[in-house]
């Protein structure tokens, strides 16, 4: 695996003082193990990974949620239904990915190993701004692939010890970072379910109204983007939901999801637009 | 002009001077107890840590020199989680990791001038606690497979047999850390443990999700040490003749 690895001894790099950036040391002893390593030649290459499709990020007084639908597709072809988009970074971050689907889980794999492996070198944890930095200059060393068609765009959320809130990150594929108030969307069906958020989102939801409002937004992303799934209630195939709070990260329990899920499934079928905001 | 030295003197001198070196240091001991494995060691020092996290279920405890073992952590930190990366993260054991430990320190000793003065622990909790894993490697590069309880440090023998007594698998937290604590202070040949704030603890925890490492510190650690003590009070008869039998 390392070159001088089978005589029994690690290289050098292994005991050196060096970083304590895992990405950095991984380049230095086995490059090959890193994306993007071997860029493709030409263009237009993005027709060979799927698409991840629509991701919904919310803070909730206290936390903060992010919830993405299943679906992958491969222009019209559903390419996987029960795809899992988000990624439990560390004990207070998580992190969704849309865009290329292969390069993106490979990505949010290397952050999360990023992350701990920070920790345990330094014995102690990044602050939020400093994860939310780390993943920036990660998205631009994706440019190159990028450029190539393979987009890569991540949302992050995570809850500020420091602060006591729950806060939420966007990208763009160059890398850029925009720290977003309240609430946030990505991928195909992003257009939809953002205005579908900013119609229900309140300052005061409760965590389960918070989900509640991020399922509504999927279902109107899914609505009108054929590439974002909608919940299957046949094949019991529902959104993922990630709450991030003070007590940590905690996946909600398909049970929990199942059921509001399908009480937005039945509002649905007496206000098929879903419910309306106010007016005055 | 160089003199000859017999390659048997050589190692002698290195195995005496290495042996010397930590025995200066204080110990550490590992032991299992009821919900995982308990790593305690005497250290002054709040932020130089003895016993730190190398992966998922694996944790580090060493004694000795403070430089010399930092690295082999930060190389077992590597090693991991490369590991994990390229692989799985249950492909991660702590029989590769006491293994690559061996194989270091024993280069080490017998390339170089100078050993290494240190003592490791590598332990790994499984899913019950007869796969729970336990390896010593000392500095020459030998490596012992332990069963429930370790001792590391220049008194290592004394504190191991204060442990042996008083260890139990079935043990609560706080009574395995009162047996951990009761233990070290044998190395000072009394009966009082290092004070509470020269005590390092962690657990790995059984049933902890992802990570299983948890240091334990500040308020928690102070009522676990009060637990502790009040558990050694009441079974203080037996545990005092034990001691005796153990000083004859």
């Amino acid at each position: 695996m390392f070159k001088g690895f089978e005589g029994g001894q690690l290289p050098a790099a292994f005991m050196s003082a060096g970083t304590s950036s895992f990405t950095e040391f991984v380049r230095a002893v086995s490059p090959e193990l890193l994306p993007g390593h071997n860029p493709p030649q030409g263009g237009g290459a993005e027709h060979l990974t799927p698409d991840a499709t629509t991701i919904v990020a919310l803070t909730f007084p206290g936390g903060v949620l992010l919830a993405g639908d299943r679906r992958a597709t491969q222009g019209n072809v559903i390419a996987n239904r029960d795809m899992d988009k988000i990624f439990r970074t560390d004990e207070f971050s998580a992190v969704a990915i849309a865009g290329s689907a292969g390069i993106g889980i490979e990505l949010a794999r290397l952050y999360q190993v990023e992350l701990e492996h920070y920790e345990k070198m330094e014995g102690r944890p990044l602050s939020l701004e400093g994860k939310a930095n780390k993943l920036a200059q990660m998205v631009r060393g994706n440019l190159g692939m990028a450029m190539q068609g393979f987009v890569v765009v991540p949302v992050l959320v995570g809850y500020d010890e420091v602060t006591e809130e729950g806060r939420v990150f966007s990208y763009d594929a160059v890398g850029g970072r925009y720290e977003e108030r309240r609430y946030h969307s990505v991928g195909s069906g992003s257009v939809f379910a953002k205005g579908s958020v900013k119609k229900l989102y309140r300052d005061d939801l409760t965590r389960t109204e918070a989900v509640k409002v991020a399922l509504e937004a999927l279902y109107d992303a899914a609505d009108e983007d054929s590439a974002t799934g909608g919940p299957d209630l046949h094949r019991k195939i529902f959104p993922l939901v990630d709450v991030i709070t003070e007590d940590g990260h905690r996946r909600l329990p398909a049970e929990e999801v199942e059921r509001l899920a399908v009480e937005v499934v039945e509002g649905r079928s007496e206000h098929p637009d879903g419910p309306t905001a106010r007016l005055g | 002009m160089p003199f000859y030295v017999a390659p048997e003197q050589q190692m002698k001198d290195k195995a005496d001077y290495a042996r010397k070196g930590i025995a200066r240091g204080r110990s550490a001991v590992v032991l299992q107890y009821e919900g995982g494995i308990l790593l305690v060691a005497d250290n002054v020092s709040r932020t130089l840590h003895k016993i730190s996290e190398l992966y998922d279920r694996i944790a580090f405890a060493a004694v000795g020199r403070y430089p010399e073992f930092e690295n082999l952590r930060l190389m077992g930190v590597r090693f991991a989680d490369v590991r994990g990366y390229q692989y799985d993260r249950r492909d991660v054991s702590g029989r590769q990791l006491a293994n690559i430990y061996a194989q270091t320190l024993g280069t080490v000793f017998s390339e170089s001038l100078k050993p290494w003065e240190v003592e490791l622990v590598v332990a790994e909790v499984g899913d019950t606690s007869a796969e729970d894993e336990i390896y010593r490697i000392t500095f020459d590069g030998s490596i012992v497979d332990e069963q429930r309880f370790v001792a590391v440090g220049g008194s290592a023998e004394q504190v191991s047999t204060a442990l042996k007594d008083r260890f139990s698998p079935d043990a609560t937290l706080g009574e395995a850390l009162g047996t951990a604590t009761r233990a070290l202070a044998r190395e000072n040949g009394g009966d009082q443990g290092p004070e509470a704030a020269n005590l390092e603890v962690a657990v790995l925890e059984r049933k902890r999700e992802h990570r299983k490492f948890r240091r334990i510190r500040g308020r928690r650690l102070a009522s676990l040490l009060e637990e502790a003590a009040g558990a050694a009070g009441t079974a203080s008869g037996g545990g005092t003749t034990t001691e005796d039998e153990a000083d004859e």
